[in-house]
This record gives C-alpha cells, structure tokens and sequence, in this order.
C-alpha cells in the first residue's frame, strides 16, 4: 500500500485497487459459527481465515477511482461497509490485500465528537481539532475568527463544551473540518443532523469547496441528500460493489432492489 | 514467501510512522498537556494533589520502615523518596500501558495519526507527572543536609534511559494488551509484587549474602540508575550494564512488535 505518493500524470486523487478488508473476532466462538455462514444478509461476509480465525470480510475487491471534483455517495443498508470504506480511504484501516493511493490532504469527518474535550471551552476545542486536522498552531489563530464566526455560537465559544447540546458541537467539528480546506472530506452520515439552517449552510461550504476541485465522500442513507450534494453513487452490498455510476442511476437501481 | 516480502515494507512503514509522530510534536504536547489539566480541573489544590499524596506516601512510609529496619531516617528516608517517585514512574506506565492503544480508540478509528504520537503523548504526560513529584525529593535535601554533590547530573542519562524504556514497554504493553485483554490485569497484579521484592522501601545491603535477590532484580538496577545519583554516587558498573542490556531487550521487543502489528493496531482496539 502506499500513502501519498504523488505521481504527477496520475490524476486520481482516490485510488483503491482490488482492496479487501478484513476483520478478525476474537470473540466469537466455534459454535456461534454455523449460525454466521449461514447468515445471509447485506453486511460484510463471515468466515475462516487460515489461521482458522473466525473474521468479517468487510471490503473485498473494491476498486475505484475519483478524480478532482467527484463528490461520491456510499449507499447501501447497514454493515454494508460504507464506514469501513471511508475509513480505509482515510488510511486508518491498512487493507490486507490491495492497495489505497490518495493525494492531498484528507479531513475525516466520520465522528463530530473527536477530539472533543468537554471541558474545554469551544475555543480551546477548535484549537485541539484544527491541530488534530494538520494544521499549525500560527495557521489556526489566523483563521480562529472565521471559524469561530461559522459555527455562530457566539459566546458560547468561551464556555466548556460540555454545556453544548449535540447540535451545537456538531457545528463546531464541521467548521473546523472543513475550515482545513481538505482535498479529500470524509463524511459519515451521522454528523449531519444539524437543524435545517446549518444543514443548507454546511452545503453551501461544501459547494464552495468542491468549487476548489476536491473529492468528497459521503456515506449515507438519505438518498434525497446523495442525489443532492453527490455527483457519482458506489451502491455497497456485503462489502463489495454491486453498482458505481452516476448518482441517479445508482439511487435508481438501488431503490428497485430495496423495493423489489 | 509473502511475509517475507512484506517485512522490509512493514518496517519502512514503521519508521515512517516514527519520524512523522516526532514532527507532530506541537500536538502530542498539547495532548499530554490536556491530559495533566484533566487531573487539576476544577479541583481547589491543583497540581498539588499529586506532589503532596507521594509526600505523604513518602514520609508514613520512610518512618514506618526506618523504625522496622532499625535505620536512621536520615538514612533510608532519601532512598525511600527517590525510590517511590522513579517507581510511581515506572509503575504508572506499565499499569496505563495496557490503555495506551484501546484508550485511544475515538482517535485511531476516526482519524490516522501516527501510533506512535499516541506513546509520545502517553510518555509526555508520565514525565510531566514525575517532574510534580521532584520537589519532594529538593524539599528532603534541604531538611536532612544532603548534597549529593556532582553526581548527581549523572541522573540526567539515567532518567533518560528509563525514559526510553518507558516508551518500548509502552509500545509492547500497548500493542500487547490491545490484541489479549487479560494483560493490563496481569501487569497490575504483578507490579504489587515487584514493589514490594524490589529495594524501594528497604535498601539492598540488608539482604546481606543474598544480594543477588536485588542484583538479579531488573527493577533494582533501573531505578538505581537515577537513584545512585541522587544520592550522591555513581551507578556501579553491574547496573548500568544491566539497565543497557535491559534497555537493548525492551527496544528489540518493542520492535518487532510494532513493526509485525502496527498496522492490526487499528482492527484491534
């Protein structure tokens, strides 16, 4: 596998090829491995490994690739390996077979509660993220005031971020995620449920980031909002991929076979 | 065939991991520095709590055994506080080690970060926590008139070397643990007995013919090493080349360990 290589006439900012990604349990025992093979649903497959190690075959053989601009929806029912997919783009899950090229900077965006400090104050919570995220400590005085100015929690700010309720802190991680100018944001569903306003103010910082030719990776199951905000669909089932196309044709089809 | 392929990525792997989690310096200092301000939120004496429980620690224990062992506390006294704060060194990391990687779960599964700044970060914090302690060991000199004299910079190096040590037993337990988690409880129960088999609270010469039941001790010889010194003499030539050894197996341990697993890390915690 190799991590941020560049390679000038490659123009993939996301590149996986034939990755497989595989969970051992440690916790589950021989008997409770009859029932799980015969386990038909869409999460990643159950069996052996060599070692005779009961794992969960949560990607395998996924091969895409995205260019500048793309902005991708994973879809497709739960434990069908979008998170996985997000994760091992993001370089946190090394896979064991295939490999994972990307360029550029990535904010992963698949938990609003990282590097959350509750008794911080926002501030000084911003701070920690924005470091977590790359950036220097010169860089993040110099852009505390728009952030803070994004999340319009006012002062708010200057207290711990325990009083905040979920929606507030979710703002908080939004805009310090998306205030690193990624070229690669991650997003797992679960951080946007915002109230209507900040949802239409989040998607308009994604427009104006996506403007600057970067990749975004969605994994969701509101299809209104993949259609809306995505430009191509990676419909996953038992990790791996049943459909990739353009998102309508994706949504279309995968919506037939949930009806179906 | 295949492993044999993978082991010099693996490894190049590794370093990388290393020489990226040094340049993140900025972050795991303030991450370890978050972690001392946990401990003194919102509480009245602050960092005091730490200083003055290993005084009182110090001080019960270094009359208690003085009057047991029939030695003058002027004696065992300053052998009991620098004996107790380089153990609470030791004995805080092997007993957190085994939280180092799964404790650190919310990071590693959300963002990749170098799992090495996860053992600076953890490491930072334990020396900062010892540093609390070293007023203690000044406030005794000064109360029983020692002057350990020049010797005592030669625990500088020794301190270093524990430090080192620190972090590939934190590396080993950290992995360790996240892959089998009975370990942190063995640990826990096992550095009870080390404390007391090791001369923290007795000193070694009381043991008369069988000194090497301390010699033979690899505690004894890592605590000397910054001991020795801040007693006012140099570590004899057996413990430091003991604590070299003992440094050379720890980092040999740490990795292979780290370079064969570092990757599982993540499917682990």
């Amino acid at each position: 596998m190799n991590l941020a290589t560049s390679e000038p006439e490659d123009e993939a900012v996301v590149r996986l090829e034939r990755v497989s990604v595989v969970f051992p349990i440690y916790q589950a025992g021989s008997r409770s491995l009859k029932k799980r093979v015969l386990f038909h649903g869409s999460a990643g497959r159950i069996g052996r490994d060599a070692n005779d190690q009961v794992v969960v075959e949560a990607l395998s053989d996924v091969s895409l690739s995205l260019m500048a601009g793309d902005r991708l929806a994973l879809i497709g029912s739960n434990g069908a390996g979008k998170t996985t997919l997000l994760r091992t783009i993001a370089g946190i899950f090394e896979p064991v077979r295939g490999s994972v090229t990307t360029h550029g900077r990535i904010s992963p965006m698949l938990d609003i509660s990282l590097g959350i400090d509750a008794e911080l104050s926002g501030f000084d919570n911003i701070r920690m993220r924005a470091q977590l995220l790359g950036l220097t400590p010169a860089t993040i005085e110099r852009r505390l005031p728009e952030i803070a100015e994004f999340t319009e929690l006012g002062d708010y700010l200057e207290m711990p971020v325990r009083t905040y309720s979920a929606g507030m802190i979710l703002r908080l991680g939004f805009a310090v995620a998306t205030c690193v100018e990624p070229e690669i944001l991650l997003m797992d569903e679960s951080i946007l449920a915002g109230d209507a306003h900040f949802i239409g103010k989040a998607a308009a910082r994604i427009q104006n980031f996506l403007d600057r030719a970067s990749v975004m990776v969605l994994a969701s199951h509101n299809l209104e909002l993949c259609s809306r905000w995505c430009s191509k669909g990676l419909w996953l089932d038992q990790g791996r991929i049943k459909d990739f196309g353009p998102i309508d044709q994706v949504i279309a089809n995968y919506t037939q076979s949930v009806v179906g | 065939m295949l492993e044999s392929q993978q082991t010099p990525r693996r490894f190049r792997l590794a370093v990388a991991d290393f020489t990226t989690a040094i340049a993140l310096r900025p972050l795991w200092v303030t991450l370890a520095w978050n972690d001392i301000l946990h401990r003194y939120r919102r509480s009245a004496l602050g960092p005091l709590w730490l200083t003055a429980s290993m005084a009182i620690s110090i001080i019960a224990l270094g009359t208690v055994y003085s009057e047991i062992l029939k030695l003058p506390a002027a004696e065992l006294m300053p052998h009991v506080c620098v004996g107790l704060i380089v153990w609470a060194f030791l004995n805080s990391i092997m007993l957190d080690a085994g939280d180092l990687f799964v404790g650190s779960e919310n990071y590693i599964k959300q963002i990749r970060l170098p799992f090495s700044l996860y053992v600076f970060r953890f490491v930072l914090s334990k020396v900062i926590i010892f540093a609390h302690d070293f007023p203690i060991y000044i406030a005794l000199l000064l109360y029983f008139r020692i002057w350990p004299g020049a010797a005592a910079l030669l625990a500088v190096p020794g301190f270093l070397l524990l430090v080192i040590n620190g972090m590939m037993t934190s590396i080993t337990l950290g992995i360790a643990s996240a892959r089998f988690r009975d370990i942190p409880r063995i640990i826990a129960s096992l550095t009870q007995i080390v404390f007391l088999v090791t001369p923290i609270i007795w000193t070694p010469d009381l043991l008369g013919p069988r000194s090497y039941l301390a010699s033979s001790n690899p505690f004894f010889h890592l605590i000397e090493m910054v001991r020795a010194p801040l007693l006012g003499s140099a570590p004899s030539t057996e413990t430091v080349t003991m604590a070299i050894s003992i440094t050379i197996i720890n980092g040999l341990i740490a990795t292979v360990l780290f370079v064969r697993f570092r990757s599982r890390i993540a499917y682990w915690v």
